[in-house]
């Protein structure tokens, strides 16, 4: 594997941006997300996107979504190690799923997302949540949706 | 004139007792002689508490006309008259009717104060001006009446009026704190033992800050003018365990997110403010430009302090922020292996921080990567 820039850590094929949401986040599109960017030789950057209530300002601290965010970002991360993937770990907020995915694209350079959709029982993102993406994203967008069971 | 001393009883939430151990506490005072006088009472139609108030001379409250009602309020004019050695003033956050004095019950109390009087006064935690994003995003509900967090850091004495969440729920259920209806909307909302808990713990560690601002010299005189006899007994008796900040060494690259998380996962094990800093004196690069931003946005999440700061040395320059800021941790990642020639000609960013900043406790990161991998990387070019 070539070995990444000293300041950024990007490889050279690239980022893939991996949103997810708390209670959205499955093993196997974390592992789909994981082969794509270990395929491509690029660097993967998780982005958990976090939902602000309206009580709160935007830029408020969340102390009990942190020992969330903290968990999930050190579990992706071990993850990465055993494909041995290089990760970038990303925070993202909004008011809406869609105003933090808005925020992920004007923050994060990438060459592709990988998403997953919502399915049936499975966790993920809403078809207006997808259709949004598709609409504004400018780079390659991958959708996730599990087989439906029989 | 010396400014009254202000003694204040905060409580996690309505119905701990706090106007019941201010009331009793006024007795004592009463009963060794002292002139006591109640400025305000807010009985809460709890039985118990208007009992203990008998015995202790009350001082008029003020009739206000507001939006068709009469509202009884504060009468800081009657008080300033009336001047009694100690007065007992209830629920400092309270908002008054329009046409009094001030705005606000603290404002009343720091006049009352400024003429000499001394006054015991009572706040849930909630009230805090700087707690209000915490207790709205742990309740859901959002306080309207605040308090500046410099009035109880300003006061004399902050006694916490503690009991266990599930025992106020059982004083709840009992009808010693609401009455009919209420109880039951309580119930529903705030009164919850995961929320009671939440704020249970908040004003635990706002007493302990607020002992440990009385310890440390430099912040007690800026805080606390005036620092009397008891508060530099206090300075010299205190464990030195109570307040803890931490101060994470960062620079804008991807491993800075794992320390920051280590950081914050050792400064919440210790109930410990995290403050983050970047030593340079360039402009971030376009390189580190987003790194930052993205150590900016997750510091925001996790409620950590980004501080950055010019300078070539970062030893010295951690070194003085630790001791402007009062730290008491410096967190670093593991260092970069450098050439043996380097490092006899420069010793480590470790050790000139264990001289730099003596009494600090220094504490490394390690890198988790596989052990072989990293030696495979040292070994390269």
């Amino acid at each position: 594997m070539s070995m990444p820039s000293a300041a950024t850590g990007t490889l050279p094929g690239g980022r893939t941006l991996f949103p997810y949401v708390a209670h959205g986040l499955t093993g196997g599109a974390l592992e789909v997300a994981l082969r794509l960017a270990r395929a491509e030789q690029g660097t993967l950057v998780p982005v958990l996107l976090l939902q602000v209530p309206l009580q709160l300002p935007l830029d408020a601290p969340l102390p009990r979504s942190a020992g969330m965010a903290v968990a999930l970002q050190e579990t992706i991360e071990e993850r990465a190690a055993g494909f041995k993937v290089p990760v970038e770990s990303r925070i993202e907020r909004g008011r809406t799923l869609s105003q933090a995915l808005e925020l992920m694209l004007a923050h994060e350079q990438c060459d592709r997302v990988v998403l997953a959709a919502a399915s049936g029982e499975e966790p993920g993102f809403a078809p207006a949540d997808v259709a949004w993406l598709l609409a504004h994203a400018t780079a390659e967008i991958i959708v996730l949706r599990p087989a439906r069971r029989g | 004139m010396d400014a009254g001393n202000h003694r204040v009883f905060l409580g996690m939430a309505a119905g701990v007792g706090k106007t019941f151990r201010m009331l009793q506490e006024g007795h004592h005072e009463a009963q060794a002689g002292r002139d006591v006088a109640i400025g305000y009472l807010e009985p809460h139609d709890r039985p118990e508490t208007a009992a203990l108030a008998v015995g202790l001379e009350t001082i008029p409250r003020r009739q206000v006309e507001y939006r068709e009602h009469r509202v009884a309020e504060l009468d800081l004019d009657a008080i300033l008259r009336r001047a009694p050695e100690l007065c007992l003033i209830d629920e400092l956050a309270h908002t008054n009717a329009p046409g009094g004095e001030h705005a606000k019950r603290y404002e009343d109390v720091a006049d009352v104060l400024a003429a000499g009087i001394d006054v015991f006064s009572t706040v849930n935690v909630q009230h805090l001006e700087s707690l209000g994003d915490q207790i709205a995003e742990w309740t859901g509900i959002r306080v309207r009446e605040t308090l500046p967090d410099a009035v109880l850091a300003d006061a004399d004495e902050v006694i916490l009026v503690d009991i266990a969440p599930e025992e106020l729920i059982e004083r709840l259920r009992a009808g010693k704190v609401y009455r009919g209806a209420a109880i039951q909307a309580a119930l529903d909302n705030f009164f919850r033992v995961q929320n009671l808990s939440a704020l249970r713990e908040i004003a635990l560690r706002q007493v302990a800050e607020n002992v440990e601002a009385r310890r440390e010299p430099g912040v007690a005189s800026a805080l606390v003018p005036g620092l009397r006899g008891r508060d530099r007994l206090l300075d010299t008796l205190l464990p030195e365990a109570i307040g803890q900040r931490l101060l994470a060494l960062v620079k804008p690259q991807p491993d800075a997110q794992r320390i920051i998380r280590r950081a914050w996962r050792f400064a919440q094990r210790r109930g410990a403010e995290l403050d983050l800093l970047w030593v340079s004196n360039n402009e971030p690069t376009d390189d580190q430009a987003p790194q930052l931003e993205a150590i900016r946005r997750l510091a925001s999440v996790l409620g950590a302090h980004l501080l950055i700061e010019p300078g070539d040395d970062v030893a010295a320059v951690a070194a003085r922020v630790a001791r402007e800021r009062g730290t008491t941790y410096i967190l670093l990642g593991a260092p970069q292996p450098e050439k043996l020639v380097r490092r006899l000609l420069r010793p480590s960013l470790v050790a000139q921080l264990l001289a730099l900043a003596p009494g600090i406790d220094l504490c490394v990161v390690a890198d988790r990567r596989r052990p072989a991998e990293t030696a495979a990387e040292e070994d390269s070019p």
